[in-house]
């Protein structure tokens, strides 16, 4: 178990500390999914990554634990004002750090986007994997990112930013 | 009849939908061959990739700078299963299983990297030890006199030289990163995570001007795929 938790930790905390946008709520989080991962270790069949078998639990339980809380959107404006110690996309621009606006406009998408950007650019998933981790067809996994990323140009168009796409 | 912006929206076609598994690495080899025939025949495209490229960096920066979660979140598990009522051994049915899954974990270029990378590291720990060899010989004949006309701080462990986040290209040649790596003057000092491998650049601090160059000159290699700066 101490493989396991050393081996995938850092990346399970970071995907529902993005979907959860609050680092104690993260934290409670894993300890949760490594729990029932402990727990269920039994039904794990080897059909998927253990990774994404990851991920699928660590979102479920970011989700419910989003659903409790009643006051989730002020929560999101709350940790967004702790969080962005940075410059704000305007200001950033101003000063021709297009990397930084870049970031703060990934911050700045929606849950579903936030979600299916980072699976496919940072935990690296597979159309299939992100799939099966989401529970939306392949398809909509395609076109979802893709609507994601045009998200993205829209906002980094009004922070000033005109990347030639699309 | 007026139509509406959404109908007037041209859908994307199934190459576009398809960069960034491209850019992840994560496209099946036929796919990904559909995505290059594409992309050498079609600029626009290409151009997109390029923003596709760009978005792929920063999201990976973006998470790595948000930490990792405290020791307690640890301590605080292992309290939970030591109270379980019964201990029960976290281990899939049969070794084939496990193997298979963690396989299937590890991203195409990943796999393809893992075994060159191992004869890299013997490669590169020939040359650190030559190259502590080397020094310790140096160090040897050193003056009194030689080491007070270096700055106090590098004494005292100044500011550490600068490191990447660098993704090669799955052709890449062992001999391709070699001559990379003594070109820049870096070695490997971590690697593997998600096909990315750290590189220290030489044994100097940089300003932050001359690191911005060095990740742009980086970025413009054959054989590099993605260049990030690593704290």
């Amino acid at each position: 178990m101490q493989v396991l938790y050393g081996r995938h930790h850092v990346r399970v905390f970071r995907f529902g500390l993005r979907l959860v946008r609050d680092e104690q709520v993260a934290e409670d989080l894993i300890s949760e999914v490594f729990l029932d991962v402990w727990r269920q270790a039994g039904k794990f069949e080897g059909r998927s990554a253990v990774s994404t078998w990851l991920l699928a639990i660590t979102r479920f339980k970011a989700l419910s634990a989003l659903r409790r809380r009643k006051d989730l959107e002020l929560k999101d404006e709350t940790a967004n004002a702790i969080e962005d110690t940075s410059d704000d996309p305007e200001v950033a621009v101003t000063k021709k750090d297009t990397s930084g606006v870049l970031r703060q406009c990934l911050k700045a998408l929606s849950r579903d986007h936030r979600e299916i950007v980072d699976l496919v650019y940072y935990h690296e998933k597979s159309v299939e994997e992100v799939a099966e981790i989401v529970g939306i067809p392949e398809n909509t996994v395609k076109t979802r990112l893709f609507y994601a990323r045009k998200k993205l140009a829209d906002l980094l168009r009004a922070a000033g930013v005109e990347r030639g796409w699309p | 009849m007026v139509l509406s912006g959404r109908m007037l929206e041209p859908e994307p076609d199934d190459i576009e939908l398809l960069l960034p598994w491209h850019a992840a690495g994560r496209l099946s080899v036929r796919d990904a061959r559909r995505v290059d025939e594409a992309l050498a025949g079609d600029p626009e495209l290409a151009r997109q990739y390029a923003v596709v490229r760009e978005e792929y960096a920063e999201t990976i920066a973006l998470n790595e700078s948000l930490g990792a979660p405290s020791v307690r979140v640890m301590q605080k598990l292992f309290a939970a299963i030591n109270a379980e009522p019964e201990r029960r051994s976290f281990a899939p049915r049969n070794l084939a299983t496990r193997i298979q899954g963690f396989f299937a974990g590890v991203s195409p270029r990943t796999l393809a990297w893992s075994a060159s990378l191992g004869a890299l590291a013997l490669l590169l720990q020939a040359g650190v030890i030559g190259a502590i060899l080397v020094k310790n010989e140096t160090t040897t004949y050193r003056t009194a006199s030689l080491s007070m006309n270096e700055p106090v701080t590098r004494a005292q462990g100044g500011e550490a030289p600068p490191r990447a986040l660098v993704r090669f290209v799955p052709e890449a040649r062992i001999s391709d990163i070699t001559t990379l790596l003594d070109t820049y003057q870096a070695s490997i000092v971590g690697g593997g995570k998600g096909g990315m491998f750290q590189l220290q650049f030489g044994d100097h601090a940089m300003s932050k001007e001359d690191v911005a160059s060095l990740m742009s000159r980086l970025q413009g290699e054959k054989i590099v795929n993605l260049a990030v700066p690593a704290q």
